[in-house]
């Protein structure tokens, strides 16, 4: 790209209210933290509550993990999720080097993997649901004992698949908000929106689905894999 | 100041260590250990991939993100004292009693 064509984007992408294309970076990365950090609250309030049912009832938590937990489903969700936030990463890395149809390219397959994310998702709440395993009128869940007879569950039990449900639904919105948000942005990209210096959709969205990364490496190992108390 | 452009090969580097943790931590999820020690474990390995992924692929290790990272950083800070007061509470209930009860 010459010189002056490179100007005449800068020109373009560069809002009136911003001095420079750097200040505009800056500002619009920023805000994006500010948005990720009420994310984080928002989120925060429900780790709480895991926290406080967890240490409520131990025994009940890591029952209900070993026995009604899918972890090689879970295991797989966190492969296809950290695979996603790398192609997100080189997404990034590709418009920073002008790379258009590259950036695209990332950006779709990213998408791809979101929605195999939520696939799989929706095949363990299906199970949740066909065991019983989802509260209010569709519980019927029995514990084993060891004699092999079976009771149904108590009430806390409910408390687990209730926060399990919350937590990983409320991920699992941010998840489909994160595929249609990269839809849109990989197809912007296709067609040339995008360029070396004005990258900042591209740069926020990215950050957008590393923030949902990050939720599900804490949801994985609180969930899926509670051991002892 | 200009946007920091990291080298692709980092981004493979963090990707294959992120996968390297979360083998580590289903394998050791499976290891029957004394106490909470299972729990810590698997929450030190999630800080250490949120830590990485934070730095790496969010860019907050570098200077021309300085202001983000305070603003995660104080973020961070809100959601310890959320969690921490919390457990004061709910962890010394059973050595300290509850008050009426």
């Amino acid at each position: 790209m010459s010189a002056s064509t490179t100007e005449a984007v800068a020109q373009h992408a560069l809002r009136h209210h911003f001095a420079t294309m750097e200040q505009q970076r800056e500002s619009t990365t920023l805000g994006m933290w500010i948005f990720l950090v009420t994310e984080i609250m928002f989120f925060g309030g429900l780790f709480t509550a895991y926290l406080v049912y967890r240490t409520a009832y131990p025994d009940v938590w890591e029952y209900c993990s070993r026995h009604h937990m899918e972890f090689k489903l879970g295991t797989l969700n966190t492969v296809i999720l950290l695979c996603s936030s790398l192609t997100v990463a080189l997404s990034v890395h590709a418009i920073q080097m002008g790379q258009k149809k590259l950036t695209a390219i990332l950006l779709f397959v990213t998408v791809l993997m979101g929605l195999g994310f939520l696939g799989i998702k929706s095949i363990e709440y299906h199970n949740h649901y066909v065991e019983g395993s989802v509260p209010g009128p569709w519980w019927h869940m029995e514990i084993e004992r060891p004699d092999g007879t079976h009771y149904p569950a108590p009430h806390q039990y409910q408390l687990f698949f209730y926060l399990y449900f919350v937590m990983t639904g409320l991920h699992a919105l941010h998840v489909t908000i994160g595929v249609v948000a990269l839809a849109i942005i990989a197809l912007w990209s296709w067609q040339g929106k995008y360029t070396r210096e004005y990258h900042n959709p591209v740069h926020i969205t990215g950050l957008y689905w590393h923030f949902v990364d990050l939720v599900w490496i804490f949801l994985f190992p609180l969930l899926y894999l509670i051991a002892g108390k | 100041m200009t946007e920091h452009i990291s080298h692709v090969k980092h981004y493979w580097v963090v990707w294959i260590v992120l996968m390297g943790l979360m083998a580590l931590t289903v394998v050791l999820s499976r290891v029957p250990m004394p106490g909470p020690l299972n729990t810590l474990i698997a929450l030190a390995i999630a800080a250490a991939k949120a830590t990485l992924v934070l730095l790496f692929f969010m860019h907050l290790k570098y200077e021309s993100y300085v202001l983000s990272a305070v603003v995660f950083v104080a973020g961070l800070f809100w959601l310890l004292i959320f969690f921490g007061l919390t457990l004061t509470d709910y962890l010394t209930r059973a050595t300290l009693g509850v008050p009426g009860h």
